[in-house]
Parts: structure tokens; sequence; C-alpha cells
């Protein structure tokens, strides 16, 4: 097989990368751009702790393929602050508690924060349905819907 | 010296609600977890694996595979000893299968090469001559006579005579006359139980990067609960002095039990032996479910005999629990646990431990309880049904109390469960009104908790922050809850300490995160640790002001006269001393080693509401609340986050997870589609309801909360489903198949 020359846009950044046609959008996040916030939980689209956005859309990276990325533009959570300022996604999971072992973390800030640009007031049930496909195994989801709703109300403040 | 002991008004730090110090690197990207890592010229690892149930191993040919340009090392169990331990062999041969493999996915060799398409073609190149054997995978069918026969020769002692060779252990506790206490019941009711085996699901598949060096230094970084255990473990089946093999920590995604023994990282280690390179090895989520630890399964027989007026005259449980294919204790805590919210004059359980061609089981969060607590509750529930009683007043009537003999010996000292009981009573969730095809059911919960083996070091900066070593990977919040009772005790802000997780090098001994024993045994050993290193402040000070050392006291960060006649000083802070500590003595440190006792037993109370629709099967939790006994909640942000997803991991083991076996002995769901854990749209909010009883065993009262809360979430949800449909349910999950049938079977 040979191997695909990529450019692609990550978090603002102009990004070039070479990878085989088979290999993952999540490996060559992790293995070539050295971006390893986004994790490999299941690697079938079935856990959501790859989540990145791809030209507006929240996809699971382990299902998206390197070569794909050619021409996109991707968000991963290592874009979500700016500088030394948190996102407030990213402050309101602190501040409520919202993670524990954190694994899962990284894939359910891009996805809510994905859900709070196309809908900046979602009600509890729209977030849980939202979050669906991001599994979490420590928390019980709970600390989860309610720092997202604090942070989206601090967000329609803001 | 006076140490100023903290009583419950004292408290300044302990009871907030701090940022945890870990909060910005998990919510950044930046947390390294164990697939992070990597280092120059590093090979990839790969596992080869059983394609069968169960069957010999009769020859292993890597010629070809090795033969694969790219392709650096294979291993197999020749690779390993032959360790005479029977519990370190078990767990090895559980790494790599020696002879004989026990079931689908056991591993059988590793591979190294330079990256992971030729480490995948290499796997493929390994030829392995098997002669398959007859497998069994159901606990009872494994016990009955004529069963495929898993291991033989591995029955303890405490065995019967004429049992099956599949059965490896008889746990047996209780007290009192049995015939007497049933004798003086109204009713009596018996019912058996089935329960399917569960993963804990951690999100982070197990992952490890070994480096051993030709001079025999060798390194580990992996994803565990206990480094030192791993050290421990790995050292013995490499042959090597534990000093050389040096064990790190990652960050932790999730372990619940599951990361408490080794599976990869031997196999890493001799990788990296023969190679003499690096290994990564990383599971995939389907070798997770395949070969890591999931929970026993049992078939559970339960009988309680109770007055009119509800009070529990006996109670019987005989339990049988599969573990997999070696022998497995886990059985023993679910005989003990069974029973004991109860206050009984007669009571007995025997638990039997079966081997079945299932993967090795591994703790998962109060290993054994849930399932024992489920039967049990069950049929108390039953009773008060049968016999039109409150299902919490029956259990405030039988509840154990301090002086309590407890169903498997011990005499509790003092424990919260009337009081969470009675909370529970007084709660409004349990008058709110119920619908239609909606029932409430409530269960109490309980565990042991543990103290174990424990190393903390406190070093005192120059500029008078502090700096905690401890040894316990943090998977809740640890990192903050020892902070906070450094700070506590030095009487200065949360944000002077910082926490870190240290090597197996860079501290002594600490026994594995687990047995909800880190806030216990760590934080009574840090606060211990910070009064050792107040009372060399106090020696400076007293150095600094010519006074005798017994004249000093440590107040609000400060060394201060103890009172006129000690001399009229000002008070001198930690800041000072630190700075001045090179001219009183050199540096300022407090240690504290203990093999800690007086955990102090955890018990909780939930209260479901299920709703079933009658036409598919289909369930949805309305509204969950959970009570518990925290001793002391430390920070209770973290205290609320242990009862929420431990009570969310028990609705996925009521209401759908499980293994699911074919007829060829292999697990036909192991992937996240099909082993379905919940997901945020299945649930409501959890409420919680936090209860204070201090333990007496802990500078501060606290006690272990994680892993009480998966307990109850079994029975309550079952009496819930059970109420609500008129039919009792005694097979979980109540996945919507069997509940309709139910359903239906009443007509």
């Amino acid at each position: 097989m040979k191997n695909i020359h990529v450019s692609t846009k990550v978090n603002g950044d102009e990004m070039e990368f070479i990878c085989p046609p088979d290999e993952t959008l999540l490996d060559a996040l992790r293995g070539r751009m050295g971006l390893s916030g986004a994790k490999e939980g299941c690697g079938t689209g079935d856990c959501g702790a790859c989540t990145v956005v791809m030209n507006g859309r929240v996809v699971a990276s382990c299902l998206v393929l390197g070569a794909e990325a050619d021409g996109a533009e991707i968000t991963t959570v290592e874009g979500m602050s700016t500088g030394d300022k948190l996102h407030p996604l990213q402050q309101s999971f602190i501040d409520n508690a919202a993670l524990q072992c954190g694994i899962c973390t990284p894939g359910i800030l891009v996805a809510a924060q994905n859900l709070l640009e196309r809908n900046p007031d979602p009600s509890e049930t729209e977030i849980r349905y939202w979050l669906a496909g991001n599994l979490c195994r420590c928390t019980g989801y709970d600390k989860i819907i309610k720092a997202v709703q604090i942070a989206a109300a601090e967000m329609r403040g803001a | 010296m006076n140490f100023i002991s903290k009583t419950k008004a004292d408290f300044k730090v302990v009871g907030t609600r701090v940022p945890r110090p870990d909060g910005v690197d998990k919510v950044t990207g930046r947390a390294m977890y164990g697939a992070d890592i990597t280092v120059p010229s590093m090979l990839t690892g790969l596992v080869l694996r059983s394609p069968h149930a169960h069957a010999t191993i009769d020859k292993i040919d890597a010629s070809k595979a090795l033969a694969l340009p790219g392709v650096k090392a294979v291993v197999t169990s020749a690779d390993l000893g032959v360790p005479e331990d029977d519990y370190l062999r078990d767990v090895q041969d559980n790494c790599l299968a020696r002879g004989k493999v026990l079931y689908h996915g056991h591993a059988v060799a590793g591979v190294a090469a330079i990256d992971m398409a030729t480490a995948k073609a290499a796997l493929k190149l390994i030829e392995v001559s098997y002669t398959p054997l007859p497998h069994v995978t159901d606990v009872d069918a494994a016990m009955a006579e004529g069963a495929p026969v898993v291991q033989e020769g591995r029955a303890d002692e405490s065995v019967p005579e004429g049992s099956h060779p599949n059965v490896t252990t008889l746990q047996e506790f209780g007290h009192g006359d049995l015939d007497a206490g049933f004798a003086k019941a109204d009713k009596i009711i018996s019912r058996s139980f089935k329960t399917a085996a569960t993963h804990q699901g951690y999100i982070e598949p197990h992952a490890c990067l070994a480096s051993v060096g030709t001079d025999g230094k060798a390194d580990l970084w992996c994803c565990t609960q206990g480094q030192f255990f791993v050290r421990e473990m790995c050292a013995a089946m490499m042959g090597m002095a534990a000093s050389q093999l040096r064990v790190t920590a990652s960050e932790i995604g999730g372990g619940f039990g599951g990361k408490t023994t080794v599976f990869i990282e031997p196999v890493a280690l001799a990788l990296s032996r023969k190679s003499g390179r690096p290994v990564k090895i990383v599971m995939t989520r389907e070798e997770v479910f395949r070969a890591t630890g999931p929970t026993c399964s049992s078939s559970i027989d339960v009988k309680i005999g109770m007055t009119n007026d509800g009070r529990i005259t006996a109670a019987d449980a005989q339990l049988r629990y599969q573990g997999g294919a070696f022998p497995c204790e886990t059985v023993g805590m679910g005989a003990q646990s069974a029973f004991a919210a109860y206050d009984l004059d007669a009571v007995r359980t025997q638990g039997w431990n079966v081997l079945t061609n299932r993967p090795k089981e591994a703790a998962y969060r109060a290993p054994g309880a849930p399932m024992a607590i489920f039967a049990v509750e069950s049929v108390v529930d039953e009773l008060c049904q049968e016999l039109s009683l409150d299902p919490l007043q029956v259990r405030l009537i039988n509840a154990a109390d301090a002086g309590t003999k407890s169903s498997y010996g011990p005499t509790f000292d003092q424990i919260g469960l009337k009081a969470t009981l009675q909370a529970a009573v007084e709660h409004e969730h349990y008058r709110a009104p119920l619908g239609e095809n909606q029932g409430r059911g409530i269960s109490c919960g309980f565990w042991f908790n543990f103290g174990g083996n424990t190393c903390v070091s406190l070093n005192l900066n120059s500029d008078g922050t502090v700096g905690i070593t401890e040894g316990n990977p943090d998977i809740g919040g640890s990192r903050a809850s020892i902070s906070m009772m450094a700070a506590e005790e030095l009487g200065i802000p949360y944000e002077k300490v910082r926490t870190i997780v240290a090597d197996t090098n860079s501290l002594g001994h600490n026994d594995v995160t687990d047995g909800s024993r880190v806030t216990f045994a760590v934080g009574l050993a840090t606060i211990e640790a910070a009064r050792d290193a107040i009372r060399v402040m106090c020696e400076r000070a007293a150095k600094v002001w010519g006074i005798d050392p017994d004249a000093v006291i440590w107040e609000d960060g400060c060394a201060k006269p103890s009172g006129h006649n000690a001399g009229a000083f000002d008070p001198m802070s930690i800041e000072e001393i630190a700075a001045s500590a090179s001219d009183t003595g050199g540096p300022i440190a407090g240690h504290y080693e203990v093999n800690a006792e007086g955990a102090g037993v955890s018990f909780g109370v939930h209260i479901a509401d299920l709703e079933v629709d009658p036409e598919t099967g289909h369930t949805k939790v309305l509204r969950y609340t959970v009570f518990q006994d925290a001793g002391k909640a430390v920070h209770p942000d973290y205290v609320e986050g242990q009862m929420q997803g431990g009570a969310v991991q028990g609705i996925g083991w009521a209401l759908n997870e499980e293994y699911i076996y074919g007829e060829d002995g292999r697990l036909e769901n192991a992937g996240f589609l099909d082993y379905r854990v919940p997901v945020a749209s299945d649930l409501p909010s959890i409420d919680t309801v936090i209860l204070e009883i201090p333990n007496p065993g802990h500078p501060y009262g606290v006690r272990g909360v994680g892993e009480t809360p998966i307990v109850p979430p079994l029975a309550a949800l079952a009496n819930a489903a059970s109420r609500a449909i008129g039919v009792r349910m005694s097979e979980l999950p109540m996945s919507p198949p069997k509940l309709l049938a139910a359903i239906t079977a009443k007509g």
C-alpha cells in the first residue's frame, strides 16, 4: 500500500503528514501530530473517547481515516483553551467535579462544545442524548450534565 | 509537645470543595495515560490469543514469524519461569498459557516488531498446534457430575470429598441455631437467583511500556491500581530483584478493581529483555473483554424466615460463584457480606467457588457482594410484600448496629446503617407517588473497607510549601483529598500542598489502590506524617527560642509558645521555619509507615423508581437516590461522585450488562456495542445524601466510600421491577426479553 500525503488544519494550525491508507485519524493525531488528548477506548466508534470535530461535525476519529483529513478542519481538546485561559466548559468540568479518571473527558468536552455552538440553551434531555455516544464509567454522568448546563448558562451570559 | 487533634467543628479545609490538582491536565488533554507515552526505538508488542475455549497446546512454532523482517522477538511461557507459589503461578499462567489454554482469548504468545502492521502479520505466522478439549462456562453446569474438568487438583482442604474437581473452595460463615430460628418464623421464603458476569468497563484499555537493559535494570510504565504489586509480580516472574525493576503508574483511565493485577506487563518485559528494545503493548477493547477480569457470575439460593411483625428469625444462603479458569476467593466475600446489614440470631452462608472456561476473575468494586446482597435483599423484599410490611421499617427493625455480632463474625463498632435507613425513611422520595407500570425498590448495601500497608513522605520545601509523596494511583480524586488532609493538619492553605504518586523506587511498599482504602489509609498516614513534621518544626522553633520543645504548640500553620510561662515569643510561621531550616538542623520532613487497621465498614441504602413497558419489557429508571455513611466526607464532590458512579455501574449490572457465551464457549459480545454499559440518556439524575457517622479508626473519622454504592442497585431495581410487574425477578440482568417473558408468563 502506498502512503498518502495529507494536508490538514488542526486547531487552526496547518499540519502535514504521511500515513498508510488504512491508518485512522485517531492514530494520525496521536502518533504523527503529537496530539494524544483524543483516546482510543474501543476502536469501534462505541465509546466516544476519541471524539473530535471535523468540518463542524462531531466524529469518532477511530472511524475516520487519516487520509480523509486532507483539506479538512479539525478541532481536538488541545484546541479548546486559548493561551492560559480555559474554555468555560473546561473550567466548569473542574469546578463541578465532572471528571474522575478523566479518560473520557477530552471527548465529552469536544462533543459538548459542539452542542453549545449549535444550541446555546439545551435542555437536560438534549444534553443527555447529545452525549449518549460518550461513555463515562466513573461519574454516572450526573455531574457532567450539570457542568455542561452551568457552562452553557455562563456562555449565554457572557 | 502538644499535637492538635481535629474535631468536627475545627475543620477548615476538610469538607470543602476545592479544585482537583489533576483537573487542568485532564480537561486539556495533557494528562498522560497508559497508552500516551512513547520512547525512542520503541517496538510494538501484540499478544496471540487462544481460538479455543479449552485445549492443550501441543506445539508452538514461531520460526516463520521470527523470519519476517522487522520482527524482533517472540515470547511464550517458556520465557518465564515456573513459580512455586500457586497464586503467582496462576497470575503468570493467565498472562501466558502454559501447556493448556483455559478460555477463548487466553494469551499464548507475545510478539514485538518495528510497527503495528509487522506485528499483526507476525501474529498470523506463529503456528500453534492445539488439541481441543470439552469446555464448560456455566457455574451450575461446571459443578455437575460429568462436567469437563478445567484444572485438576486445585481444591483446597475445605472442599468435601466427592465434590467435582472444579470446586476449589467452600467458605462457611454464621452463628446460631438455624432450625430453631426457622421454627419461630411465621413466613419462610426460599428462592434461587442467577446473576451474569459483568466487566468493570473502564474506558482505558490496559497499556504498558517496558524497557529492560542488558545490565538487567528495567523500567515499566503502565496503567495500574498498584505499581508495587505490579513490581512484585513481574520481578518474580522475570527472576529479577525488585530493586532493579522500577514501575511507574501512569494516570489511570478507570480501574474499579480490574487493574489490580497484571496481564500484558510480564509479556512486554519478556519481549523487551529478548529484543533489547523498549516494547509497548496496548490492548484492544476486544482483548479487554475477552481476557481481562470480569466479575464472577453466580447462582444463589436464599432462605429467610420472618415473624408477622417483621423480625427475621433465621437466614441461610448457598452461594455458587465461578471466577473463571483459576481458583478464586471472591465467593468468600459474597458469603461474608450477604447478611451483613442484619442483626441475626441464626444465620449461615456457604460459598462455593467453581472453575469454568472463562477469563480469570479480577476484582470489581465490592467484589462478591453485589450478587449476594441482591439475592438476600430480594427475599427480604418479597417477605415484606407477603406480610404487608414497609420495607424500610423491616430493615430498621433488623438492622445491625454498634455491638451487633455480624453474620461473618466480627462485632461491629460504630456504624451508620440505622441513621442511613432513617434518612431514607424521612426523604421525600420514599413517599412520592408512583404511576402505572412503575415500582419502587429499596436495598441496603455493605462493604468491609480496607486499610493496609501504606507509606507517606511529607517534605517541607524551603518556601514553606509542602510536597506529599504517596504510592497509590489516584482513581477518584485522592491526590486532592490527601492534600486537603495535609493542609488541614498543618494549618496551611490547600494550594500550598502538592501530592504526587511515586514510582516503586521512590517510596516503601504500598498496597494496591483497592478496598476503598486510599482516603482512609493514605489519609491517616498523611495526617501522621504531618504530625511527625510538626514535631520537628516545634523542636526547631524551641531551639531558636531557647526553650523546651514541650513548651511549643502548633496552631494555624505556626509554632507558638504554649503559654505565658514558656516565654513571650511571636509565633514562628511554617515559612520562617522552612527558610531557616539549614541553620536549625537541616531539611525538615515527616514520614509515616503503617499497616493500617480500623477501616470502618460502610453501609448505604438506595431507593429506585423504575417503569417497565408492559408491551416490550423496556425499562426506564425514573428516579434514584443514594444514602450513604461516609464517616467524614473529605471532599464532598468526590464522595458524591463515588456514590453516583457506583450506583450507575450497579444499574448497568441490574438492567443491561452481561457476558453472553455461545455453545462453542466463546464470548459473543466482546465490545461496547453489545455489552451495553449505561449511557447518559438512559439515566436520571442520581441524587445523593451523605451521612457522617465518624469512623473511630481514623483521626478525622473517614470511612472508605468507593465500593458500597455498587451493591444496592441490583436488588433496588429488581425489587422495583418486581413490584411494577407483579412478578418476582430472580435473574440479572433484567434485560427487556427477560422482563417481557415474565410479564407474558404471568398472563
